[in-house]
């Protein structure tokens, strides 16, 4: 054994110092040190709960008291797919997704298009931050502002009313425009983005062996911009699935989110089991999506 | 330009029809902050600041108001820790699982509302209840801070994506220790991405009401209270008070994050909802 004294007092090492070197020998360890706390909260905290729900799912209701009973049975979703109730709610549900997302595209597609090919660069950066700036204003808010609108002594009726016409906005139909309001951001940004990443080329091209405008339109302009177009659906079709605050206070009819949260308190497990249904729709979408090479434009 | 005149003129218009769209209803709820009478009939006939005074009066609205500034100030700081820890990782090491990270991130926003809520119900009942925590101020900013994570992660990434890691490794030959590269090399490159993140995060969090029904128990915070109110006639001019003010609480901070860090600080959350982002360039 040869020990090695220094002739120098050594230089006094700081604990953080020593921290910093002992780090710095194991990157690994420094590397988990980083991640532990943010990866331990999503494992816990959410992704546990995810795997909560999916378990409650499974569990019973005491008919008598509400209280769950931790036992395996199917009867939840047995009970789904048996009564008209919930396979009506779905289906109304999903259609009304399905029409947000075409309204939307159809509302979207005009201001993307001027934001991406036709404004000034400072015009479409003023866009983006005006169409960026409500998404941030409370939810809540905008649909209570819609409730306010579309009641029988709002802005809608009173419009309407030098035409003799008289419009329930506190319907599905209403509902079905308040929304197309909410989402709307949520689609023109995708499609924006999708526009702007046509090169200029293309359409000169288009034009050069002859095509009109409408024609470049059709069949240059509209198919590459198709997937940005998916991709903002996804956004659309998704957040009306999973909505109850809106469909609530605009309607009285039942969607998905809706009997969702009223059965959370009666019957958790059959609410959760109900989740099920726009977690399996937005799965299936997605996979669709992805085909449609939607992924690539978001 | 290939696209004519009247084409031109015409998106000009429609660009015009979306925007009034969009903002027009936001603008009324304003008008009706300051309508004198309780019922909400439009024309407003009269205007008056009368209900303003009777907001700032109210007990509740005062309690709720507190809750939510707890609740997004909790969350704030928690999305701030956990959001630029992940983000170092994963812009600075190479690690099996480094892709999940981001994924994992951006999940809580991912899946509609109902289901994050309705998740983290069923947990703090079932797990976190018999542990000894029950719903309230706590179970709020663990139901925000797991979805406001993302905003600061996806600004503290960008910007890091953006600084050479090389710095970080001269501060250490310069003799710097961990925490002295952290604080005096790496924070002055990361503080505005940071900034914008945290008013990002605090605006999330101060108006979110789909998740926080289901995590608040009995608890109110202003959005919360603002939703149980609505079924008042009575009290809706307090509701449109309220309403106002925290449309401009939430977009305030947003405006601010805006100037800071680029249009391309707020694309990373809502419109982000899906699993990668529609990246927009617009850097300041």
């Amino acid at each position: 054994m040869t020990s090695v004294t220094n002739a120098e007092a050594p230089p006094r090492v700081s604990p953080g110092r020593r921290l910093s070197t002992f780090f710095y020998r194991h990157p690994r360890l420094r590397l988990a040190a980083l991640l532990a706390l943010p990866v331990g909260w999503m494992v816990v905290v959410y992704l546990g709960s995810l795997v909560v729900l999916l378990l409650s799912a499974f569990w019973d209701t005491d008919p008598f008291t509400a209280e769950v009973v931790r036992e395996f049975t199917l009867d939840n979703f047995r009970d789904l797919f048996e009564r008209d109730v919930y396979r009506d709610v779905a289906w109304r549900t999903i259609r009304m997704a399905a029409l947000v997302t075409v309204a939307d595209a159809v509302l979207a597609f005009p201001i993307a298009f001027y934001m991406a090919r036709v404004a000034s660069s400072r015009t479409r950066n003023l866009l983006i931050v005006a169409v960026l700036m409500p998404l941030w204003a409370s939810y809540l808010v905008k649909v209570i502002a819609w409730r306010t609108v579309l009641s029988s002594g709002g802005v809608v009726n009173w419009g309407l009313e030098p035409f003799g016409v008289q419009f329930d906005g506190l319907s599905t139909v209403g509902l079905w425009l308040v929304f197309t309001y909410l989402w709307l951001p949520f689609m023109i940004l995708p499609i924006y983005a999708g526009l702007e990443r046509i090169p200029n080329s293309l359409l000169e091209a288009s034009a050069d062996l002859g095509a009109r405008a409408t024609t470049t339109f059709l069949r240059v302009i509209l198919p590459l911009a198709f997937p940005a177009v998916v991709a903002g659906s996804i956004f659309t079709f998704s957040l009306t699935l999973g909505d109850y605050i809106a469909p609530g206070l605009i309607t009285s009819e039942q969607f998905i989110g809706t009997v969702i949260y009223q059965r959370r308190g009666e019957n958790l497990p059959i609410a959760a089991a109900f989740a099920f249904v726009p977690i399996v729709v937005m799965i299936l979408y997605l996979l669709v999506a992805r085909r449609l090479r939607a992924f690539e434009s978001l | 330009m290939v696209e004519s005149r009247l084409t031109r003129v015409l998106l000009r218009l429609g660009a015009g029809v979306t925007l009034a769209f969009i903002y027009l209803p936001l603008l009324l709820i304003g008008l009706y902050a300051f309508n004198r009478n309780v019922t909400q009939e439009w024309p407003i006939r009269n205007y008056s600041t009368r209900w303003f005074r009777v907001a700032f009066e109210d007990e509740q609205v005062r309690d709720a108001l507190q809750l939510s500034l707890l609740a997004g100030v909790g969350a704030t700081v928690v999305s701030l820790v956990l959001g630029t820890l992940a983000a170092l990782a994963v812009s600075r090491y190479r690690f099996f699982g480094r892709e999940v990270i981001s994924f994992a991130v951006i999940l809580p926003i991912a899946l509609p509302g109902i289901i994050t809520g309705l998740a983290l119900q069923a947990t703090i009942l079932d797990v976190f209840g018999p542990l000894g925590l029950s719903f309230g101020l706590a179970t709020i900013i663990l139901g925000h801070a797991t979805f406001c994570v993302v905003v600061v992660y996806n600004n503290a990434i960008a910007r890091l994506r953006r600084t050479a890691g090389s710095l970080d490794e001269a501060s250490a030959d310069l003799g710097a220790d961990s925490l002295q590269t952290f604080r005096y090399v790496m924070f002055p490159q990361l503080r505005s991405a940071l900034l914008a993140g945290a008013l990002l995060a605090f605006a999330l969090s101060f108006d979110e009401v789909i998740v926080t029904i289901f995590t608040a128990g009995a608890q109110q915070t202003l959005p919360i209270w603002i939703f149980a109110t609505l079924s008042r006639p009575a009290e809706l001019p307090v509701v449109n008070v309220v309403a106002l003010f925290v449309i401009l609480l939430s977009i305030i901070p947003v405006y601010i994050a805006q100037r800071i860090a680029g249009a391309g600080a707020l694309a990373t959350e809502r419109t982000v909802r899906g699993p990668v982002a529609p990246t927009i360039e617009a850097e300041p």
